[in-house]
């Protein structure tokens, strides 16, 4: 996690456009994908409170990308919307980490992959929240409320899996085989997440490290399960490298936009 | 497959600090604590609430409608309970 | 209480204090046919809430910008609380959610007909909020009132948040026909399929309605389906006329002795058709919420499995 990712040449990041862009724009599209996928759930749940339970946490996601979309349109300042940026972007552009891009899968995968993501999510925004962007801090600060939350949810409901049913700990063992590689991104800082961070404008991963790594430990200790070897890290998606996964996404999510150019809804 | 629902639970709202907790519904959870978050994604999307308890239904012990006439209505005749029921005259303020 | 004299029998005394508006709360006698037309009904209500998520989450996915992906979200959201809030009213009579959903999943219950129809188009959000919700909301308001207590609090619950459903649903048809011409066609076109089958939500004829005569009488029911269907063309026609849209019914016409408007027949085929079963969506809308029920099965064995560890290792703590 210390290693950095290689950059592709970022077109999109505008001459003269502020620093920040590319980073707000990376945590917009985190969220809106996360988002995007839990609400695949709606009308789906295992239990009706479960059904409401995910629905709130992407709405809450869905709230955060705006703002962060918003913010990122500001910053780069060439007249696009929150909209524009969302829906007229091809995956390649999209800056995502690989993790919330992977599909539901069932139940158990789905709270593998918010497990991470919130325990990554929460400590990110503690940091951001004291930053010195006073827009991002603002953001940050609304949205570690809700990651809060989030995160004892699926902690809760990794301990639930864990120490449940032979079932359910037979399917948690899946989830956290195939998804547990992708938590290596979130940490891995690209060339841009450095270069913010050297600029003291985003934190330093390695200092969350220990912090997110206490509570995967606590949270997998209390559901009886052992601690998963570290995998190789799967990395790409916050450079534009992305599982197969994103294009049917965006296909879907940008469909009308991209069959009607140009109009209101 | 042993099927057996999550037992029922009731739900108690403080809309606002100073008010009392009401009653709102119920819902299905596992364990209290999930009984909580349940209760705050079902019962509190629109701000409805400031405080929750929750509590197990089967540990609800309702008194008993046909038993309401010798419970209730002996309060009925208790009229001297209530202040209207005392003259008092206009010049004492304070009262 | 002079209303209830000593000497009536239960089925007086509860007629008596239904003519009263006095509300019937779960442990009150009640005559069984009352408690059982009451779980029929509630959880038939509940049951088209569960179901009715389905033909617009379809559309979560691809909702067009992300302010109407948050608000399409939110409102499917409350649909599910909507069948939790009357699932648990239902509850309060002595059935179970997993024996209603049972009934469900086995056809034995129904839910709403207009849900068994397929969302072809984003004007189908349109559509199904503006109509579908303005009928459910016309079902819904008097209910508020309803004689069993339980029910009438939940409902008063939904109504309240079922309001902006409605315009949501009319912001988005104002918005496709004030657009451009093919967003207009887009909002006549999903007008065209979706207005006989809203007629059809009230039910069949008051003369075909075996049972609203007795549901008026415990004001379980408080109008009936063909008063309402009336209520709704009255209230819809001149909304579709201020959004420039054209309702798919030539008879629809002003009459000034009724004040009211005339309008056509409904396709009574088309109605018991897809009540019995063999509308186009019928069996996937089932399908799906018996796949959701069966596939959770496993994560709600293991929260209760857990909670159960947890218990007993608390009773060795002690």
């Amino acid at each position: 996690m210390s290693a950095t990712q290689p950059e592709q040449s970022t077109a999109t990041a505008a001459q003269g456009a502020s620093p920040l862009f590319p980073f707000v724009l990376q945590l917009a599209d985190t969220s809106l994908i996360l988002a995007h996928r839990l609400s695949e759930w709606c009308g789906h749940g295992p239990v009706l409170e479960q059904d409401l339970a995910l629905a709130n946490i992407s709405l809450d996601l869905l709230g955060e990308a705006r703002s962060y979309y918003q913010y990122a349109a500001e910053l780069e300042g060439k007249g696009r919307t929150e909209d524009d940026l969302a829906y007229l972007r091809s995956a390649v552009e999209y800056r995502n980490p690989l993790l919330v891009e992977q599909p539901n899968g069932d139940f158990a995968h789905t709270i593998v992959r918010q497990f991470l993501f919130d325990n990554f999510h929460y400590q990110l925004l503690k940091g951001l929240k004291d930053g010195p962007d006073a827009r991002l801090a603002s953001i940050a600060e609304k949205s570690l409320k809700e990651a809060a939350y989030h995160l004892k949810w699926s902690s809760e409901w990794i301990i639930r899996l864990g120490d449940g049913t032979d079932e359910s700990r037979k399917r948690l063992d899946k989830a956290i085989a195939t998804l547990w590689r992708f938590a290596g991104e979130l940490t891995t800082p690209t060339a841009t997440e450095s270069q913010l961070q050297e600029l003291g404008l985003v934190p330093d991963y390695v200092a969350l490290w220990p912090a997110i790594q206490a509570h995967t430990a606590h949270v997998l200790a209390e559901a009886t399960v052992p601690e998963p070897p570290a995998p190789v890290a799967q990395l790409g998606g916050k450079t534009g490298r992305h599982s197969e996964h994103l294009g049917y996404l965006l296909a879907e999510l940008q469909y009308l936009q991209r069959t009607y150019p140009g109009l209101t809804w | 497959m042993n099927q057996q629902e999550w037992p029922l639970w009731e739900v108690f709202i403080r809309s606002k600090q100073g008010l009392d907790h009401k009653h709102v519904g119920s819902l299905h959870a596992a364990d209290a604590a999930m009984a909580m978050q349940n209760a705050r994604d079902v019962y509190t999307r629109r701000l409805e609430g400031v405080s929750i308890w929750v509590v197990e239904s089967k540990h609800i012990h309702a008194s008993n409608p046909d038993e309401a006439a010798e419970f209730f209505d002996p309060a009925a005749d208790k009229v001297y309970r209530h202040p209207t029921f005392y003259d008092v005259p206009d010049s004492i303020k304070h009262m | 209480m002079e209303t209830l004299a000593q000497d009536l029998s239960p089925e007086e005394q509860f007629q008596a204090r239904i003519d009263a508006d006095i509300r019937i709360e779960p442990k009150d006698w009640m005559p069984e046919a009352y408690r059982k037309t009451l779980i029929r009904q509630i959880s038939q209500h509940a049951h088209s809430e569960l179901v009715g998520m389905l033909p617009e989450g379809n559309w979560i996915t691809r909702a067009p910008s992300l302010k109407r992906k948050s608000i399409l979200l939110a409102k499917v959201q409350d649909e599910a609380g909507h069948g939790l809030y009357l699932y648990s009213a239902a509850e309060t009579l002595g059935t179970s959610r997993d024996q209603m959903l049972a009934d469900l999943h086995s056809g034995k219950a129904k839910y709403s007909s207009i849900f068994n129809y397929p969302t072809l188009s984003w004007a189908d959000m349109g559509c199904v909020g503006w109509l579908v919700d303005g009928a459910a909301i016309l079902n819904q308001v008097p209910l508020c009132r309803t004689s069993y207590g339980p029910y009438a609090r939940a409902m008063v619950r939904v109504c309240k948040e079922e309001s902006f459903h409605q315009r949501q649903g009319f912001e988005i048809m104002q918005t496709l026909c004030e657009g451009a011409p093919v967003q207009k066609e887009m909002a006549q076109e999903a007008l065209n399929r979706w207005w006989w089958p809203t007629l059809m939500m009230f039910g069949p004829k008051d003369s075909e309605s075996p049972n609203t005569a007795q549901s008026m009488n415990w004001r379980i029911k408080r109008f009936t389906n063909d008063e309402l269907r009336q209520k709704f063309v009255d209230m819809m026609v001149p909304q579709a006329e201020f959004l420039g849209l054209t309702v798919p019914d030539p008879a629809v016409k002003w009459n000034e002795a009724r004040q009211a408007y005339d309008f056509g027949e409904v396709n009574w085929e088309e109605f018991w058709n897809v009540v019995k079963g063999n509308g186009l969506c019928n069996h996937e809308r089932l399908q799906a919420r018996v796949q959701a029920h069966e596939e959770g099965a496993w994560v709600r064995e293991a929260a209760l499995a857990h909670a159960a560890k947890r218990k007993a290792r608390e009773a060795v703590a002690v």
